[in-house]
């Protein structure tokens, strides 16, 4: 691994200790439990921690695919589904079940190995990113030292299954769906990063635990308000990119239903299209958590007399929030050209993301954060 | 919901949607690219207010739930359920039985039958209406110069009988 970009005013990341034990109170009665037999007591906590994140993940793009029908039906006028349980709450369970039903067809010019891969890329990068959002002081699976890094080069991954699933369908569509993918994250991820190394810049952590600890108190110690626009700034930008990164509208080149019937996913169907469809809304939930941990001071109350209510709440609250304003976009933005696309991020987004990091270099520098 | 379009609320619709300020033709590359970013800015913001206000105002919803609320189901006004004539309170229509309607359709699912009244004229005897042919068009409620006959609101037309779907529309032949 070559040398991470971290400015060098600030303490150079250790490179020995890179994940922190888990430490909470399951965890310490696992450890009791297996006594001296340590390497057990590391295999049962991560198999626990991993199935947790599944657990998670699952539950949450159900929700997500739920809260998602809902708000764009209120959005449109319309209800929604409201007849499978309380308001069509049970509704990602019929999707679900349709979608397993299905049978899974393998078009004959598939290249069946990057065909049946893709589908698993996105999920995967998304559980690993999950891995490294601190939940609360002690519920984080892993905390590497560059975590910010991790979730970066995660975020970067993603575009590989549009990529690899759109060559290996062998279809046009999902071709140019891919290629328009890859434009679109390079561009954007290029002022995704600038946006996490101003967070880096502002807090001085590139750990996600060391992040949200550096915002302790008061709201107005998040990093949204405390650095004077520059934060807030960053956070627009953020969800620009991110929005971007998601490949959600009005960014979402590389499906585009009205010009390319589906885009990189038109030859998958049942559980391969489902895999794809519920990583979205993990990849979703992951944005969400980060721009939280980042800007909203993740797991830490508004103010600390409402420590009373436990960190995760604090972090999900924080999140859905801003699932619902990404949601929020979607339903309300129409599509770009791709032209326009490239316009935004080349000409206005990242020159106000790079400026916007010179500002809060400055501010560091004069000792103002 | 008398008229559909109040569901989008037309005159909040127009104000929000005031016409964007031009870039002045002179203007330099810098100041067309801050207009621009200013304009876009402020018409995404629009959009947003007009999309939360719908989100958070349960009279905006349209959609209704049919069974349940059969009862007191809203129909809009501008529905094309069958053809119907609408009688006034002596039982008396305005049709003139000039089949203008009858030549309109492009189905013939109308056939107007006349007959002669005692003075001589030529009245309205039958207005035959073929539900099964019709395709609900609203040709004929064009076509008719006197608004004799009008698009229903009726639409659970099913029926297991098909004479049931041939039906005389006028309950009295015409006056004079
Ligand atoms: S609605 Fe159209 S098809 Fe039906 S009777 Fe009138 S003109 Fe004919
Ligand atoms: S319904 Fe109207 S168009 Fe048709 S015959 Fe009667 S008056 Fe004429």
């Amino acid at each position: 691994m070559s040398e991470p970009a971290v400015p060098s005013a600030l303490e150079p990341a250790s490179a020995t200790e890179t994940v922190a034990a888990p430490t909470s109170a399951i965890a310490d009665w696992i450890r009791d439990l297996c006594g001296d037999q340590e390497w057990l007591a590391w295999v049962v906590i991560t198999l626990i921690g991993l199935g947790a994140l599944a657990a998670l993940a699952s539950v949450s793009a159900m929700v997500l695919v739920w809260m998602e029908r809902k708000v764009s039906a209120h959005m449109q006028l319309r209800l929604g589904p409201m007849r499978t349980g309380w308001h069509g709450a049970l509704q990602p369970m019929a999707d679900g079940l349709k979608l397993l039903f299905k049978e899974g067809l393998l078009p004959r010019t598939t290249d069946l190995f990057s065909y049946l891969l893709a589908p698993f890329i996105p999920m995967a990068t998304a559980l690993l990113a999950l891995a490294v959002i601190p939940f609360s002081e002690t519920w984080q699976l892993a905390d590497p030292e560059l975590g910010i890094i991790y979730v970066a080069a995660l975020s970067g991954m993603s575009v590989f299954a549009i990529l690899i699933g759109s060559w290996g369908s062998n279809n046009k569509y999902s071709l140019l769906g891919g290629m328009r993918a890859a434009a679109q994250a390079l561009s954007y991820e290029i002022s995704l990063l600038l946006v996490l190394m101003t967070a880096v810049l502002m807090s001085g952590e590139t750990a996600m635990q060391a992040i949200v600890q550096s915002q302790e108190g008061y709201f107005w110690n998040w990093w949204l308000i405390r650095a004077p626009g520059v934060g807030f700034i960053a956070f627009i930008a953020f969800i620009i990119s991110a929005t971007a990164e998601l490949n959600r509208a009005p960014f979402d080149f590389a499906e585009s239903e009205s010009e390319l019937t589906g885009g990189f996913h038109t030859e998958y169907a049942g559980m391969a299209f489902a895999m794809f469809f519920l990583a979205e809304y993990v990849h979703l939930l992951v944005a969400a958590c980060l721009g939280a941990v980042l800007f909203l001071g993740g797991y830490l109350p508004p103010v600390p007399a409402l420590a009373f209510i436990p960190g995760p709440v604090w972090l999900l609250v924080k999140a859905f929030g801003l699932v619902f304003l990404f949601m929020w976009f979607r339903w309300t933005f129409p599509r770009l050209r791709i032209d326009q696309l490239l316009n935004l991020e080349w000409k206005f987004l990242m020159p106000v993301a790079l400026l916007n990091l010179l500002a809060a270099g400055a501010l560091r520098g004069w000792g103002w954060l | 919901m008398s008229n559909p379009r109040d569901i989008l609320g037309p005159q909040r619709f127009s104000q929000s949607h005031a016409a964007p300020k031009l870039i002045p033709p002179n203007a330099s590359v810098t100041k067309r690219y801050f207009i621009r970013v200013v304009t876009g800015v402020t018409s995404l913001l629009t959009g947003m207010r007009v999309t939360i206000g719908k989100f958070f105002d349960p009279r905006t919803t349209v959609t209704q739930q049919y069974p349940e609320n059969r009862d007191e189901l809203k129909m809009a006004e501008r529905f094309r359920g069958r053809v119907v004539m609408p009688h006034d309170a002596d039982g008396e229509h305005n049709c003139t039985g000039c089949t203008l309607c009858e030549k309109a359709c492009p189905n013939g699912s109308i056939s107007v039958l006349n007959t002669k009244h005692a003075s001589g004229r030529k009245i309205l005897g039958k207005y035959i209406y073929r539900l099964d042919s019709c395709t609900l068009c609203n040709l004929c409620i064009e076509a008719c110069p006197f608004g004799a006959i009008e698009m229903g609101t009726e639409f659970e037309l099913a029926t297991t009988r098909k004479e049931g779907l041939v039906e005389i529309l006028n309950k009295k032949a015409g006056r004079l």
